[in-house]
């Protein structure tokens, strides 16, 4: 469902991403793990259009063919496209209105490391703001409270609270975000881009800072969201006992360069994989 | 560093501070010693220093900050407020329906910067700017083209609608900051232009704004040939203030409609949006929300009812000049949203008549207005910077289903 | 003819850039290492302006003669008040809100800039403030008649030089002391900074003081020049400041003083040979610009937000 090629990311002169390519099998999930610092969250920035990736290919398909998620943050301009008018309005539109959220509009949603949180907003409010694409924004119609705004709104909520449930947060619809216990914002934050309703979701280390207890009950949704809602779910992790029970595939990353992929029993015994983890364990206890 | 300590050295930095600007005061190439001012001051900065630290941990009693004072008294306060506004215009004179004509204006204004800023979450500093587009609108519109306050109101709002628009798109994509920046610079650019270009503007010596008329009565005690005014439509004898009486109306109606409007608006899909961008912009973009129109919409809308506010201004006034539109008057908006609470619609509002008719009662509030609003500022951003109550959220119940 | 009025834009233009870049440094500095504005940095150079008269007329009450000497001491005493007063704005309005949202220390340093000008308004009055001329006379360069010429008077030439010898003190310090070193690591990643033992609210501090500093000297040698000042003149200045701060590149120090001089000379061409009365609206409308088409600026780097 999502191919990455040759993916190269620069900051300065820090090559945070050489050449990485993987691909992402539809209903599976991924897991791409490596040392920190390795480039995981930057391969996230770049596949949901955070930063603009310096070279390569991210290519998501989807039932109406493929998207280039590189073209729609906006490429520069460049003299030979005077020539070619269609193409020119093209990258001028992106230029102008393209951004992270296209990718988001194109089915891949994310998580963020650090919880990123409406914080001053209630739990089912950062739902709501999640289903733009359920409610009715125009102004008026808001106004008047027609009908139709009135049926998508409660259709939203009903939305809202059913992910809620799910992810076990039933009791929380009307307390800030802010105010929620971190296990539960984390939970928050899926449910919310559950809401989005992606076709690929991306978990920026959805099981840090919890407790065991709270890790197990995780995958098991994790598990759940794959084969109940059919998401394709790819998703960064240091618990390798979370990465060996929940993932199908395995991505590993070391400075930037893809080291090892398959099964999470062939990357187990990788000698590569060994030896970058070995190593880091290595220096910590130096 | 124990207290004691600490609070000394608070004096002496304040000694120093002070006493070179306000120990002497420049006169001609000489000086003038005011020597005890430092020491008060210095004096005033310890006091200070020692109720900061003794403040510092002190909350509002819970049970008055938990109290839900906007559901309980929501109704009975509306409803106070709209009789009073209906009665007050009948029983003052004609200074005080200006003072209040004026404040209800501030309320309008600050209504739509509190979109920007509160809800939003964007700095805009030059919000004086889409005001004095509104209201040069109106009578410039009016010296050359003859056009009628009814026209110049929607006229003067899309105009300024449109500028803040083209203003805030290049900048809107980029760090936040940059837009308090370049609105300021914005700001400073309309006044100098109007004030410049003397030719179309009448620069320094202002453009004169007739008074609107009522659906085409006019309020004169001599009309034009062939038309009818106001005082004679209705049989009443003449006086000067019905058309004061029916300004302040037409703006309590506008006014109205504007807290509805945004009452409304936090309950939408769009306002909601506004203040996901003002939690996190990040996170907004990442839920497939174009973060660059969506705050253009609250930057527009912001900048539309700075241009109705102008134009009410120009018919209240009569006359506009350069001088009503200095970066002073989007400061004074600026600080009844914060003192408001940011966000709040009910603080605003109170904010806005307080501070606009209290220049008014005490003459000397005048003098300080622009040191006390920095004051206000600074202590509200360091000890409530949401605002002194906590705004309601929506409550959501669930669908009642059968099991 | 048109060749001496050209030169002689450039002259003003250089000088006037100079003092745009001195000021420029004080908002690039604090952007590059807090990421905010600080919109209280144009009164520091207004309350610099004041104090340069004040210690001049105090000097002069004192019974100094010697110029020279004169213009030392205040530019030391100018400096060290007004780094004072940048170190206490830091401490008010910006390092109780560290970790506030992004809008309140925009705020509380909007707020801090009416307290400043209002307090100077209160204690000075509102009218136009002047100094004695104590720099008078100059040199005429490229002489080639009675009215050909071009002018550049000592008080220029102070500005530029006293410009450049700054810079470099600050380069210097920035770039070979212990101190500008951890305002490096500050700048590249606080985080890390703090982590790695650097006091990062001293370093802050330091930032907002050298600013100020800059400021000051600016503000003297303005003072200097023109001799006539009001509590309204930080605002156009901080405005433009910025906008050279900008033009150079936000966070780059060698980009604030050419951004700065590009600015001055921009300003002067046009008002020499355009219009005067909208100068300031055509240095407004260079910082739009300039953020639409190449915000980066001339010497910085795009911004990579950490997401
Ligand atoms: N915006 C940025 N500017 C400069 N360097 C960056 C930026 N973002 C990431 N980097 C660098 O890229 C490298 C990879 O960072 P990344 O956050 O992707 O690591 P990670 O694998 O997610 O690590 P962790 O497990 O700690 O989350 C790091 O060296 C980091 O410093
Ligand atoms: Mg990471």
């Amino acid at each position: 469902m999502l191919t990455v090629r040759e993916l190269c990311m620069r900051f300065g002169g820090v090559m945070a991403l050489n050449r990485v390519g993987f691909d992402v099998a539809a209903g599976s999930v991924t897991a791409l793990i490596g040392p920190n610092g390795a480039g995981k969250t930057t391969v996230f920035n770049c596949i949901t259009g955070f930063y603009k990736a310096s070279s390569g290919q991210i290519r998501l398909r989807g039932q109406t063919g493929e998207i280039d998620l590189i073209a729609i943050l906006g490429e520069p301009l460049h003299v030979g496209d005077a020539w070619q008018p269609g193409k020119l309005a093209h990258k001028i539109y992106y230029k102008m209105f393209g951004g992270a959220h296209l990718a988001t509009r194109a089915g891949v949603v994310r998580t963020f490391q650090n919880v990123r949180l409406f914080k001053e907003m209630t739990a089912m409010e950062n739902l709501l703001v999640a289903q733009r694409h359920r409610v009715d924004w125009r102004p008026l119609s808001g106004l008047v409270q027609s009908r139709r705004f009135r049926r998508a709104e409660a259709a939203a909520v009903e939305r809202g609270w059913y992910w809620l449930d799910f992810f076990g947060l039933g009791e929380d619809g009307n307390r800030l975000a802010g105010e929620l216990p971190y296990g539960r914002q984390r939970r928050l934050e899926m449910a919310r881009a559950m809401c989005v309703e992606p076709r690929l979701l991306c978990l920026d280390e959805p099981a840090a800072g919890l407790n065991p207890r709270e890790t197990r009950e995780l995958s098991g949704l994790i598990r759940q969201l794959r084969d109940r809602h059919g998401v394709t779910v790819c998703l960064i992790e240091h618990d390798m006992g979370l990465v060996m029970e929940i993932s199908d595939h395995v991505v590993v990353l070391d400075h930037g360069q893809v080291i090892a992929t398959g099964t999470p029993r062939e990357v187990g015994e990788d000698p590569l994989v060994l030896e970058a983890y070995l190593g880091i364990s290595g220096e910590e206890a130096a | 560093m124990s207290e004691a300590k600490e609070t000394l050295l608070t004096g002496l930095v304040a000694l120093l501070l002070f006493a070179p600007l306000t120990g002497v005061s420049l006169e001609g190439y000489g000086l003038n010693s005011h020597w005890q001012n430092p020491f008060l001051l210095a004096g005033m900065a310890m006091i200070g220093r020692l109720l900061l630290g003794r403040l510092r941990g002190l909350r509002l009693p819970a049970g008055l900050a938990e109290y839900d004072w906007q559901t309980r008294l929501q109704r009975p306060i509306l409803a106070v407020v709209v009789i009073a506004a209906l009665i007050f215009p009948w029983l003052v004179g004609k200074y005080w329906l200006n003072v209040a004509t004026l404040a209800l204006i501030y309320v309008l204004l600050a209504l739509g910067l509190n979109i920007v800023v509160g809800l939003a979450g964007l700095l805009d500093l030059g919000f004086v700017a889409f005001y004095a587009v509104g209201a040069y609108f109106y009578a410039l519109g009016f010296k050359y083209l003859d056009l009628s306050f009814w026209i110049a109101l929607p006229g003067g709002a899309l105009l300024a609608g449109v500028c803040g628009m083209l203003l805030g798109f290049p900048v809107l994509r980029m760090h936040g900051d940059y837009l308090a920046i370049v609105t300021l610079g914005f700001g400073e650019i309309v006044r100098l232009v109007l004030n410049n270009w003397i030719d179309f503007t009448n620069g320094p010596n202002g453009v004169r704004a007739p008074f609107p008329s009522f659906f085409g009565l006019d309020f004169s005690r001599h009309p034009m040939p062939g038309k009818s005014s106001f005082h004679q439509f209705f049989n009443l004898p003449y006086s000067s203030i019905h058309k004061e009486i029916f300004l302040f109306f037409l703006l309590f109606i506008v006014v109205c409609g504007m807290v509805y409007f945004v009452r409304r608006l936090r309950r939408m899909p769009l306002g909601r949006a506004w203040e996901a961008l003002r939690e996190d912009e990040i996170a907004c973009r990442a839920l497939g929300i174009n973060h660059v129109t969506v705050k253009l919409s609250a930057f527009g809308i912001g900048a539309m009812t700075g241009g109705i506010g102008g134009a009410f201004f120009a018919a209240s006034q009569g006359f506009v000049n350069p001088t009503s539109f200095t970066f002073m008057e989007s400061a004074h908006i600026l600080a009844i949203v914060v003192l408001g609470g940011m966000g709040s619609t009910a603080g605003v509002i109170g904010a806005a008549v307080i501070l606009t008719v209290l220049p008014e009662a005490l003459r000397d509030f005048a003098e300080y207005r622009g040191l006390l609003f920095g004051c206000a500022m600074v202590m509200m951003m360091i000890w409530r910077p949401r605002g002194l109550l906590r705004s309601r959220r929506a409550l959501f119940r669930r669908e009642q289903r059968a099991c | 003819m048109t060749g001496h009025i050209f030169a002689q834009q450039a002259v003003n233009g250089l000088v006037l850039g100079s003092v745009y870049g001195l000021i420029a440094v004080g908002y690039t500095m604090v952007y590059g290492i807090i990421g905010m504005i600080n919109f209280a940095h144009g009164e520091i150079y207004m309350i610099a302006a004041y104090l340069t008269a004040i210690f001049l007329a105090g000097l002069t009450l004192l019974g100094l003669q010697s110029p020279p000497l004169a213009i030392l001491l205040v530019l030391a005493a100018t400096i060290a008040c007004t780094a004072l007063y940048g170190w206490s704005v830091e401490r008010i309005a910006y390092r109780p809100l560290r970790h506030a949202n992004r809008l309140a220390p925009l705020i509380s340093a909007i707020g801090i800039s009416l307290i400043l000008q209002n307090y100077v308004r209160l204690s000075q009055g509102a009218r136009t403030q002047g100094i004695p001329s104590i720099l008078d006379g100059g040199f005429h360069l490229f002489a080639s008649g009675p009215d050909a010429f071009v002018r550049l008077t000592h008080a220029q030439l102070l500005i530029v030089v006293t410009a450049i010898i700054s810079m470099f003190l600050l380069h210097f310090f920035i770039a070979r002391t212990a101190m500008g070193r951890a305002c490096r690591a500050v700048q590249q990643d606080r985080v890390m900074a703090s982590l790695l033992g650097v006091n990062t609210d001293r370093v802050i501090a330091i930032v907002f003081v050298l600013g100020a500093g800059m400021a000051a000297v600016a503000g003297v040698l303005v003072t200097l020049n023109y001799g006539s000042f009001d509590f309204f003149i930080g605002f156009v200045a901080g405005i433009k400041a910025f906008t050279a701060a900008v033009l150079g590149g936000i966070g780059s120090l060698p980009g604030a003083m050419l951004g700065g001089v590009v600015l001055g000379l921009a300003e002067s061409f046009f008002s020499g040979f355009v219009n005067t009365d909208y100068k300031d609206v055509f240095a407004f409308s260079l910082l739009v610009l300039v953020l639409i088409f190449k915000p980066s600026g001339l010497l910085g780097v795009p911004e990579v937000e950490k997401v």
